[in-house]
């Protein structure tokens, strides 16, 4: 398979799990506004930082609150990391390389395109957010259920599920990082108000409040939840489960030692982290998401110098142009979360 | 009740292709034409819409550039094929593959000792101003003597009845994709006229592009790595390069999947590795190519594509540099250049044409600019023509200034009488001007198409036929008149 067809198919899979994680973050942080009261110092900032867009926005705007935010990530094509840019880029990722993907796959992802640009601008309202913010979930999924259900196993589908697993598990921190920072309590025996509400908002944003019941426990708990959603093996959405499925499609390639060595190395760091002293110190905690979030970019590089197109000297043909800008743009995005 | 009644077809102005004269279909279009005339009008109706759902579901689609927009148009397609009979298109093919010999020895004479010049056969001075000669490629020796691989020449019939080339396409002539596409789409719409024999099939053209393609390998014994280099989505022939590339089995490349090491070999970039690639049939234009050779601002070609090819590590189809004799002034010359190269009479006469390098074709071109159709040396796609008969005053004033500033650029073509051919038009057929675009692939031999590419005005009266200006297309039948040599083809004899 052609490098930049494999690159293509990557950073389209990387961008339609950003459009859908994006979508589920404005959706629990909406909902649990309304559940909060308005003195609670929490608001719309948190989700600028977790999608490591401060500078972005702040050169836009000067006020987080809810229109700005939301509008800014649902909405704005000059942003990189809004839905509409995202999609936009799964989709010009997509043009490319449909020959290689069955004709759904492509039609899929053109009219989700499509109808997310005929929508967005409503989905910053209230009251229409809600079905719009579900819609883009529901078409990210089918998406990935026509993948799954309809491409060969091959390595067209093997890079899709790189691209994937690795911008999941890369959101993911960025969820726990930010709402940790802010929700962990200085001293965890002091059960700050509201702190059961949003914990569960956090697992709620990577739907994994039902499974977190059922597997852990009936009570909400900081450290608890932190293990869930680091180290659970089965939770599709914690690192560590995304991490192993990383490990297990690189497998599948050739010349995979140094990606997977990579992987095998931030998954040990993963698996191996002593929760209890994490959850009891938010500067800790914030150390090893940094640490986490290295290593992702890491495995990227290692992914990137040894099956993508890395000659910088050949320029991209036209097309692509706006497109791998916008993904340095995003992909230096990576690694500004401090 | 039918629709297509012959009688009342208005054929008298021009030759048509299908008919001798209202109701009296031509031998070889007998059978398709009382077919036709049997359809009622929904039978019709039903076949086009059939037509219609085959290009959709088959996605045969056309870029046409709008404003940094890209529109996929659904290919313009006429169901009533185009028919040649067999006996004239052997004296045409056996045209065609003279005229292309002909031409490659003139480019590698060109890039070589160009005694054609010294001979006096092409004036120095149409050489000294060739936009498309390219230094980069004097003393190259591509494989076979061959640098126009691919050739699509254009062919016209004018009011007599006879067939002329109206010009020749050297650099990356494109359609075949189209005539290959409108077979299967004609086969699903009138199948009942294929099951006699006497249509001569076209599907061998992709095999045959394969080999010559592989032919030039310049490793010998390994599988040759052949691959087609596209600029990329936007292009307007993206369709046929992804279309060949899938039908040959090959992979689509674009520039930046390329790079050529300091051995001079090119390689493409796999997720294996870098893999050598042996043949480039590219369809990026010269100026592209390259920017280490040609314009360093490309972003489409290959830096040291031309080193590598210089040195013979790699095949290039067509041959860099093959655009110099894809010059409408040139095109003039090429009887004097089958006479001198091959020692033989042209086959296939060229329409008269006027050089305004020439004082005197300048002068009567500036006279009869109302009558005449002139155009520009180096376009392409029907661009930057003025059609004599259909222009304003304005635009002949800004033609003259245009042939005055630059006469080398400039030569005109009397208005030919297009033939016409059935063309169907709110039901009804009408007759619509056509030419046809045969594709000549030279290799260790030569091959023609089957009949080409029928491109077909569809509004009426119009004689533009390029697609990129609206044009529509229409099957090419290569008929077998002859009841024995029809079933001498049947049994594959």
């Amino acid at each position: 398979m052609l490098s930049r067809v494999a690159e293509n198919l990557y950073w389209m899979a990387r961008y339609i799990e950003r459009a859908e994680d994006t979508a589920r973050l404005l959706s629990v942080n909406s909902h649990l506004m309304l559940d909060l009261p308005g003195r609670l110092p929490l608001g719309w900032a948190p989700l600028i930082e977790m999608t490591g867009s401060l500078e972005a926005f702040t050169a836009r705007h000067t006020d987080f609150d809810e229109r700005n935010v939301v509008h800014f990530l649902c909405a704005d094509t000059d942003n990189d990391i809004s839905i509409i840019s995202a999609l936009a880029s799964a989709r010009e990722n997509l043009r490319t390389t449909r020959d290689v993907v069955p004709r759904e796959i492509w039609e899929e992802v053109n009219q989700l395109y499509l109808s997310v640009a005929d929508h967005a601008e409503n989905g910053v309202s209230p009251r229409r957010r809600d079905s719009f913010l579900k819609s883009v979930i529901r078409g990210c999924q089918t998406l990935t259920g026509l993948i799954e259900g309809t491409l060969s196993h091959g390595p067209a589908r093997t890079f899709i599920e790189l691209g994937r697993q690795l911008e999941r598990a890369d959101m993911t921190t960025r969820i726990v990082d930010v709402r940790s920072a802010s929700l962990l309590p200085q001293n965890p025996e002091e059960l700050l108000p509201f702190e059961n509400l949003q914990w569960m908002s956090v697992l709620k944003s990577l739907t994994a409040y039902q499974m977190y019941r059922q597997q852990v426990r009936l009570r909400v708990r900081g450290p608890d939840v932190l293990r869930f959603l680091l180290q659970d093996p089965n939770l599709p959405r914690s690192i560590a489960c995304s991490l192993e499925t990383l490990g297990h499609e690189l497998s599948l390639l050739p010349r995979q030692d140094r990606p997977a060595a990579t992987v095998s190395l931030v998954r040990a760091d993963v698996v191996d982290a002593d929760i209890q002293a994490l959850a009891h110190s938010p500067r800790k905690l914030h150390l090893f998401i940094d640490e986490l979030q290295i290593g992702f970019a890491a495995i990227h590089d290692t992914l990137s110098a040894t099956y993508f197109v890395n000659d910088d000297s050949v320029p991209r043909v036209t097309h692509t142009q706006t497109q791998s800008q916008s993904q340095s743009q995003s992909h230096a995005g990576d690694n500004d979360n401090d | 009740m039918s629709q297509v009644n012959w009688n009342n077809y208005a054929c008298r102005d021009y030759y048509d292709e299908l008919m001798a004269a209202p109701g009296q279909p031509r031998d070889s279009a007998g059978e398709l034409c009382n077919m036709l005339a049997r359809f009622s009008a929904e039978e019709l109706a039903e076949r086009k819409t059939a037509a219609e759902i085959a290009i959709r579901t088959m996605g045969i689609t056309f870029t046409v550039y709008s404003e940094g927009a890209m529109i996929d148009r659904a290919w313009p397609f006429d169901i009533v094929p185009r028919i040649i009979p067999a006996s004239e298109w052997r004296k045409t093919e056996a045209g065609l593959k003279q005229r292309v010999q002909a031409l490659n020895l003139f480019i590698d004479d060109l890039y070589h000792d160009q005694k054609v010049i010294k001979d006096k056969v092409l004036p120095a001075e149409v050489l000294a101003q060739s936009v498309n000669f390219r230094p980069q490629c004097v003393g190259i020796n591509p494989p076979h003597g061959v640098w126009a691989h691919v050739c699509g020449s254009d062919l016209v019939r004018d009011g007599d009845g006879t067939l002329y080339v109206l010009e020749d396409n050297l650099r990356i002539p494109s359609g075949v994709s189209y005539m290959l596409e409108n077979r299967n789409v004609t086969k699903r719409v009138l199948p009942e006229l294929f099951a006699s024999g006497k249509i001569l099939p076209v599907d061998d053209y992709v095999a045959q592009l394969y080999d010559m393609l592989a032919a030039m390998s310049p490793r010998h014994g390994d599988d040759p790595q052949v691959v087609v280099l596209t600029p990329g989505i936007y292009n307007s022939a993206y369709f046929e390069h992804a279309y060949l590339a899938q039908q040959m089995g090959v992979e689509l490349v674009q520039g930046s999947d390329l790079l050529v090491d300091d051995d001079d070999v090119v390689y493409m970039r796999t997720v294996e590795g870098l893999r050598r690639v042996d043949v480039i049939y590219r369809r990026v234009d010269d100026e592209f190519l390259d920017p280490e050779a040609f314009n360093p601002e490309s972003m489409l070609g290959v830096a040291g594509l031309m080193r590598a090819w210089r040195a013979g590590k790699v095949a290039l189809a067509n041959a860099p540099g093959a655009g110099v004799a894809d010059d409408k002034v040139v095109y003039a010359f090429v009887p004097a250049l089958i006479r001198y190269y091959l020692d033989q009479e042209p086959l296939i006469p060229n329409v008269p044409s006027y050089l305004c390098m020439f004082e005197d074709d300048r002068r009567y071109v500036l006279d009869h600019l109302d009558e005449l159709v002139v155009k520009p040396a180096n376009e392409s796609g029907g661009y930057g023509m003025l059609i004599g008969p259909r222009s304003t005053k304005e635009t002949r004033e800004e033609f003259a200034r245009l042939i005055e500033a630059n006469p080398r650029n400039y030569m005109a073509q009397p208005t030919l009488a297009l033939s016409t051919t059935p063309t169907l038009a709110n039901g009804l057929a009408q007759p619509r001007h056509v030419d046809l675009r045969p594709f000549i692939l030279s290799g260790p031999e030569i091959h023609v198409t089957t009949g080409g590419l029928t491109r077909v005005a569809l509004v009426e009266g119009s004689l533009v036929v390029n697609s990129s200006q609206g044009g529509g297309s229409k099957d090419t039948w290569i008929v077998e008149t002859d009841d024995k040599a029809a079933a001498a083809a049947v049994k594959g004899v």
